[in-house]
């Protein structure tokens, strides 16, 4: 029942990485707000920026969320950059305003943008400020998710390591921690397997500000997210050792993610068989499916989230489909040393982006399928090519045994599509 | 500094982009940092557009900065121009970007190209998306535009519509067909679908016909003056406005309109006239857009379906004068703002029976559980539909009347509604049939009528209110209770609820 992995050293070394730089068609950090809000159901994120902040934020979260969200934009304008308005004060003010009017706020992220990293505002300083005020209701946080230091998804591990700074002290208790945000639905099974293994297990974020897990010097972590490098970074800080294994996408990497915690926790084989045989069957049954529909199928990826590798490593050991080119925006070695190795030899990489130097790979390529960013599916679609929109990987529930038959369904969806129109 | 929780309009910079994404054989180089390339998607998948922006963008990053963010915007600008070779070239700064000082358009003057480089000074700090749009179709047509023959009387331009503008791409091909109609050719139309060859090719139309003045109102004003070229400005949206315009294009190529404005009027005049309409007479309504499309819509929405303007408001502060004016006119007072939340508290204070509005008061509007059509940008996917749907000329005046009616209830459905209350399928969560199944959004808390804690309802008061149908009860109470303060009455009768509602009787 176990499937081998072959880890394979020397190929993973061999792997030609391709570093590119260029025009980069990818959002920044501060796009993870759109998730992260919804996560920490009582935080807020203020977005201390231009107008230029505001207006993504908004266009990727779509005007689709019809309640009052719970994150913002203080703009800064002429008169704070002029220092005709004390931009503190200014900042203050802003930050009362919207406690007064949200008085359900228990914790409130400054997050620093491209303009006021460029003007050096500092709000860490502010976050302290604020909190002498406003302590205990409300607990100021501050990090950056500027697109001059930080890719999408980046934003999220910048969020994540400033709460690590903050979390409780475990002690010496022993416990796994799983850090990333995942959807509540993903994040219940998660705990329910462990909870069967008998490994007591918590997450982080908490779904709430009061209900953030404990890290002390025995506590493990899992990362179930490929992009949390300064969150493993701040949880080793805090006395936390990380356990190495690939990403909990597809069945097969589900297993051994799962399976680097019961070892660590000495759960017996016989019990890890018994806890996941169940829904590893059912996976692997509803994958069947759609690896007939993608099987031999070629996919180019453009860099997006950093959650390409696992992707890639997914669709070519369990859909049997052709790597034509894998992009990550940064790839960072060590979190990513098994999912290189698991890679089939040989398989393209590239790390940054030109985009039109890329475009112009891919259309010479002519892949079946393209995972790409919004501002180039359609362009590529009118090309003739077949695209999957990345960030459907990101907002969608892909992790863990239940999802994985949904996360080939994206890709097989498009190819679908394609058969089936006749106009 | 100011919270903002949505805007009505992004940074200068994408009203650039609005520009140069319209035309063809113009490129963009924009500095600017990791992050800004969202602004592609805009066009890509709302307006759902096959091909990418012509935009190149810098990309520059922490490390870069300090450095050579300089030579970096030198080798972006000159990889862009022989990647696509465009006929002109416009560069200029982002938010982040203008704070480093570059000096794009001094850069890329280094270089030498071929081609006309145009620089873009866009204060991000200070000014918006639309002023950005306008300030962009200036420069190119100031650096572009060269004296020519004129081509004769009967000849114009059309000027201002842009990509992700507001049902522009159907606008046009209704003026279009209206002016072919009057004999009136149009050499070009811009910046939609013109090339900067075009652009030079301006002066030689005898007018222009400036549809948007967001967009167009500096560029006809720098072509009267530097090339005698008259422009119009009655905005063709309403059968009356349609008209009004007909009149002004005929009278400055010196055509007779006569003929076409007896042959042509549209549907909307017998379908405000059916007796099926009544239902539409002294409807409450609030106006919000940009302020073209707010002060047309307002205008109509008096004139042409006999509704009540109690609300007008704009977020386009470059046009809050002739905004107060026309709310003067109405008798009532512009909300000029671009906080959504002032829009919102004006809303739910005003209880409207339709918002017109944007995409924003879509959700204000769902929010209070209140019909909403949308008027004007800020654009979502839905304002780009498949079929063709303008909002100018007689078949936009169709189209309006059908979109603007649609999310109320009608004659007959509010009678069927009265006299079947009670039955299941007409409870007070049901939408209007055309909507479907769907409950209807409870109304948010700032909606809710809380009875003032002095004033209690007798019970056969309370009785007689629930006879009341449910899309009127809740002013009703409200109505009601403000009388009977007004009164300083404690207790709420019978007698009192129709006391107030002769009251209120219009």
């Amino acid at each position: 029942m176990n499937i081998p992995v072959n880890i394979n050293q020397a190929a993973c070394d061999s792997q030609p990485i391709l570093r590119e730089r260029g025009q980069r068609e990818v959002f920044c950090g501060l796009t993870s707000i759109v998730w992260l809000h919804r996560k920490i159901q009582d935080a807020f994120f203020l977005v201390v920026g231009s107008r230029t902040c505001a207006h993504l934020i908004q266009s990727a979260a779509g005007v689709m969320i019809f309640a009052e969200p719970r994150f913002a934009t203080a703009i800064i304008d002429e008169r704070d950059l002029a220092g005709l308005a004390d931009i503190d004060d200014e900042l203050d003010r802003v930050v009362n305003r919207l406690l007064e009017r949200r008085p359900d706020i228990k914790m409130l992220f400054l997050v620093g943008s491209c303009p006021s990293e460029v003007i050096k505002l500092d709000l860490k300083r502010a976050a302290q400020r604020l909190n002498r005020e406003h302590l205990p209701n409300v607990r100021v946080l501050n990090y950056s998710g500027s697109g001059i230091e930080t890719t999408f998804t980046q934003g999220e591990d910048a969020c994540l390591a400033s709460l690590v700074q903050d979390l409780p002290d475990a002690g010496n208790k022993t416990n796994l921690l799983i850090a990333g945000a995942l959807p509540d639905a993903v994040e219940d099974q998660f705990l329910r397997l462990f909870g069967d293994m008998g490994i007591s297990c918590s997450i982080l974020p908490g779904r709430r500000s009061n209900a953030m897990p404990a890290v002390g010097k025995n506590t493990v972590f899992l990362m179930a997210q490929p992009f949390l490098g300064d969150t493993a970074r701040a949880l080793k800080d805090r006395g936390a050792t990380a356990l190495q294994a690939p990403f909990p996408i597809g069945a097969e990497g589900t297993t051994l993610w799962l399976k680097a915690a019961a070892d660590h926790f000495n759960v017996p084989q016989s019990m890890f068989d018994n806890v996941t045989a169940a829904p590893r069957q059912r996976a692997e049954l509803a994958l069947k499916a759609q690896r007939a529909k993608l099987s031999g199928k070629s996919i180019f990826f453009f860099p997006d989230s950093q959650l390409e590798l696992p992707l890639a490593r997914f669709a070519a050991r369990e859909l049997g489909m052709k790597l034509v080119e894998v992009g990550t925006p940064y790839l960072h070695a060590q979190h990513m040393a098994q999912e290189l190795a698991m890679l089939p030899a040989g398989t393209a990489l590239s790390e940054g982006q030109d985009v039109d130097r890329q475009l112009d790979r891919c259309r010479a390529a002519k892949p079946d399928i393209t995972v790409c960013g919004l501002g180039l599916a359609n362009p590529l679609e009118a090309e003739g090519l077949t695209t999957k929109w990345s960030i459907e990987l990101v907002f969608s529930p892909i992790h863990g045994y239940e999802q994985a038959a949904d996360l080939a369904g994206l890709f097989a969806r498009p190819l679908s599509r394609r058969e089936r129109l006749a106009v | 500094m100011q919270l903002t929780l949505w805007t009505y309009e992004g940074p200068p910079h994408i009203g650039a982009m609005r520009v140069a994404t319209a035309m063809k054989g113009l490129h963009y180089v924009l500095h600017a940092p990791q992050g800004d390339t969202y602004a592609d998607l805009l066009f890509t998948m709302i307006e759902r557009r096959g091909a990418r922006p012509p935009v190149t963008y810098t990309t520059f990053q922490a490390r870069d900065l300090g450095k050579d963010t300089a030579d970096l915007f030198k080798t972006t600008c000159a990889a862009a121009y022989e990647r696509f070779l465009p006929q002109a070239m416009i560069v200029g700064a982002s938010c982040t970007a203008e704070l480093i000082q570059d000096d794009p358009g001094g850069l890329a003057s280094t270089l030498g190209l071929p081609i006309p480089v145009i620089p873009l000074e866009l204060p991000a700090y200070q000014k918006k998306e639309n002023w950005g749009a306008s300030e962009t179709f200036y420069r190119l047509t100031r650096a572009l535009a060269k004296p020519g023959d004129k081509r004769g009387p009967k000849t114009c331009n059309i000027l201002g519509p842009t990509a992700l503008g507001f049902r522009n791409r159907d606008d046009i091909v209704e003026v279009t067909r209206l002016l072919d109609a009057l004999g009136i050719e149009v050499l070009v139309t811009a910046p939609m679908n013109a090339t900067p060859a075009d652009i030079a090719k301006l002066p030689e139309a005898a007018f222009n016909v400036s549809l948007y003045p967001e967009v167009s109102d500096a560029t006809a004003r720098f072509l009267e003056k530097n090339f005698g070229q008259k422009f119009t400005t009655t905005i063709p949206i309403g059968v009356g406005a349609t008209r009004k315009f007909l009149q002004e294009v005929a009278e400055l190529a010196g055509v007779d309109a006569t003929e076409l404005l007896v042959r042509e009027t549209g549907r909307l005049p017998w379908y405000s006239r059916s007796v099926d309409s009544t239902y539409l007479t002294g409807k409450r309504v609030f106006v919000f857009g940009d302020a073209t499309h707010a002060m047309a819509a307002a205008r109509m929405a008096k004139s042409e379906l006999a509704f009540d303007v109690v609300g007008i408001g704009t977020y386009s502060r470059e046009f809050a004068r002739p905004m107060r004016e026309l709310a003067a006119e109405l008798g009532i007072e512009a909300l000029i703002s671009d906080d959504y939340l002032d829009v919102e508290a004006k809303v739910a204070e005003l209880q409207p029976d339709l918002v017109l509005g944007t995409q924003m008061e879509r959700h204000i509007a769902k929010r209070l559980g209140v019909p909403c059509a949308v008027i004007s940008a800020p654009v979502h996917v839905q304002d780009f539909p498949a079929r063709f749907s303008p909002q100018m000329g007689f078949e936009g005046a169709n189209v309006i009347f059908d979109s603007w009616v649609h999310p109320l209830m009608m004659g007959l459905e509010e009678h069927l509604l009265h006299m079947f209350k009670d039955d299941f399928e007409f409870s007070e969560n049901a939408a209007p049939s055309h909507l479907g199944h769907q409950k209807q959004e409870t109304a948010a808390p700032v909606a809710a009528v809380t009875t003032p804690e002095t004033l209690s309802w007798m019970p056969e008061a309370e009785a007689e209110l629930k006879k009341i149908p449910f899309f009127v009860r809740k002013k009703a109470r409200r109505n009601t209770e403000a009388f009977a303060v007004s009164r300083g009455l404690a207790h709420i009768s019978i007698e009192t609820l129709y006391d107030a509602k002769a009251h209120y009787s219009r």
